[in-house]
């Protein structure tokens, strides 16, 4: 009986899983691959960077003051004769950890909030989308930077006023999802024998929607990144000695016009982490979802 | 229709309310009063003061004096410039920042159509992937890197173009319009490209083909009305992020706008000066997020049913 199962199963096509299917597709997609790439390329390297950096994060040569890029200096030194190539790796490590702790954040609030109101329905769900709907129209970046200046620079704060904003899409399009996934015979079945509610949600139907998390989270990290570049550009974000991309590109600005590559590399560094993230979530959502058309 | 309107209308009433209230408790939560400064004041000047502004009287009395006072339209006094008022500072500020953002918009919604329907109209060609690429460089590249660089390029290396000012000199406003309408322009471009795709599949489109129209009536007639809805949605958010740009954008170029008042308000901790702008900058978000659903509603009436529901 076991042999002609076996033999039986032999013969049966190979089982291709959904995240087989889906890492097929996404391998041929070149541009999304790059962009994988280069994002375990510069987050092993901020990773890394207290080991391998090549000077001292504060390490200054005034006597060198701000340098072109020379073999010492790949990416020249800035007006305190600080290696750039090394700020502008401890800058990323501050930048990469914002964009990916304020969009954790985001993922657990939106997540737990879309589920229970996909689930609830009813009155519990149209009160809670409601709320969403309304905070929707709220200006938040303008509260932001009144919670940036009214309660000090204050990088958890920066991590929780990010998150904040950015749960309300995540929780959309969990409700949604759980929503329709309520309606499935499984779902009835796991009711029928009397699971309990957050059981059926932890287990049964947040799988079953992490496609489109994972999607819209690598959609959502590069423009909190740009969030905090944008609020330490302004001077409201990451305060030194610590620093950041966006804080980076803002002394840049300031010398630009003497010393370019101080504006430039940190700028490189930025765009191209930035353009990676969104190669990889639009190939992400080709590859989870084909039906979805690229926009 | 008209119960569309005037549901999204009230709608928008307790989310004003709401940002106004939020904003005034946040700013009066805030530690450190308005005066605190070096300077050590004497207690009975620090009294007369708080007098003076109306900051000795109950929270709540101060907040429904505020209220009472904004639908009057006023705004109070600036803390940092003596003698001057919120209204008359955001007044001044208010029609630079228009023309700017005006400017940007045209920008956005003009480059951005443009280019996204004719990255539409032959798909996954040269003609799609060129239009798509530049408006991926223009989602990543923010415009506080933007800004500069073109600065950097077309006024200090080029000598074409003015570094900063407004009005002051001729084509100082090019620069900064480039710079805030750009990721407008890239974000309208995908819009309205993935809006187009969209419709010409639809049946309709077909059937407008089959009785023999010619293209260019099909597409300008029948496929653009449909394609740039999602445009004309994105449009109230673009205006929150073209105001909150516009911030970035008249601090690089040093125009005496809004967006510049706000942030040094917001370094002087001008509280009122905070508040009152916040107040008017949310409040006119909301109504233009309002109205761009107005809009949409009107163009697509499956919108308006869809919220009737409700």
């Amino acid at each position: 009986m076991s042999t002609v199962s076996a033999s039986i199963q032999e013969q049966m096509p190979k089982g291709v899983s959904l995240w087989d299917d889906a890492w097929t597709r996404l391998k041929k997609n070149k541009l999304a691959m790059f962009g994988l790439g280069f994002l375990l390329f510069v987050g092993v390297i901020c990773l890394l960077t207290p080991w391998i950096a090549p000077y001292g994060y504060e390490a200054q040569n005034l006597r060198l003051g701000a340098s072109p890029p020379s073999a010492e200096h790949w990416l020249g030194t800035d007006t305190f004769g600080r290696d750039m190539l090394t700020r502008i790796m401890y800058g990323g490590r501050v930048s990469l950890m914002v964009g990916f702790i304020a969009t954790a954040v985001a993922l657990v609030i939106g997540v737990t909030y879309g589920a229970v109101a996909g689930y609830a329905g009813g009155k519990v769900d149209a009160v809670m989308m409601r709320l969403v709907d309304i905070m929707y129209a709220l200006p938040f970046m303008i509260f932001i930077i009144l919670l940036m200046v009214v309660f000090g620079r204050n990088l958890l704060l920066l991590f929780l006023a990010i998150g904040a904003v950015e749960w309300l899409t995540m929780a959309r399009i969990v409700r949604g999802q759980v929503q329709s996934l309520r309606q499935m015979e499984y779902v009835e079945a796991a009711i029928s024998i009397g699971q309990a509610p957050s059981r059926i949600i932890a287990k049964h139907l947040l799988p079953n929607v992490l496609g489109p998390v994972i999607v819209y989270t690598t959609l959502t990290i590069p423009s909190v990144m740009l969030l905090e570049a944008f609020l330490s550009f302004l001077g409201l974000g990451i305060q030194p000695p610590q620093s950041s991309w966006g804080l980076l590109i803002s002394y840049g600005v300031e010398t630009m016009e003497e010393y370019p590559w101080l504006l430039i590399f940190p700028g490189l560094a930025l765009t191209l982490t930035l353009f990676a993230l969104n190669f990889l979530g639009d190939g992400l959502r080709d590859a989870l979802d084909p039906k979805a058309s690229r926009d | 229709m008209f119960r569309f309107i005037a549901l999204r209308t009230l709608q928008a009433i307790p989310v004003i309310l709401a940002v106004i209230t939020v904003t005034f408790f946040l700013v009066r939560a805030a530690p450190g009063g308005p005066f605190s400064t070096e300077k050590a004041v004497s207690p009975q000047v620090q009294a007369a003061l708080e007098a003076q502004y109306q900051l000795d009287l109950p929270m709540h009395q101060q907040y429904f004096n505020y209220l009472a006072d904004l639908l009057k339209g006023d705004m109070g006094p600036s803390f940092k410039y003596p003698g001057r008022s919120v209204d008359e500072l955001i007044f001044q500020g208010l029609p630079v920042t228009a023309e700017l953002g005006f400017y940007a918009l045209i920008i956005a919604v003009l480059i951005g159509t443009l280019a996204g329907v004719f990255a539409a109209l032959k798909p996954n060609t040269a003609q799609d992937y060129v239009p798509m690429s530049l408006a991926m460089v223009g989602i990543c590249m923010p415009s506080f890197l933007l800004g500069p660089l073109l600065v950097l390029v077309f006024s200090m290396w080029a000598g074409w173009l003015p570094v900063s000012g407004w009005g002051a000199s001729p084509g100082d406003k090019i620069l900064p319009s480039i710079t805030l309408g750009t990721t407008y322009a890239a974000y309208i471009a995908r819009l309205s490209r993935s809006g187009m795709l969209e419709v010409m599949s639809q049946d309709y489109l077909r059937t407008a083909r089959a009785k023999g129209l010619p293209e260019h009536i099909v597409i300008f007639r029948h496929a653009l009305r449909g394609g740039l809805l999602p445009v004309i949605s994105f449009l109230g958010p673009a205006f929150a992020g073209l105001l909150a740009g516009s911030f970035v954008v008249e601090t690089i170029f040093q125009i005496p706008g809004l967006g510049r008042f706000y942030v040094q308000a917001a370094f002087n901790r001008d509280y009122t000066m905070i508040l009152g702008t916040t107040a008017f900058l949310a409040t006119l978000i909301v109504l233009f997020n309002l109205l761009s659903d107005i809009v949409a509603a009107l163009l697509n009436p499956r919108l308006r049913y869809q919220f009737g529901s409700k």
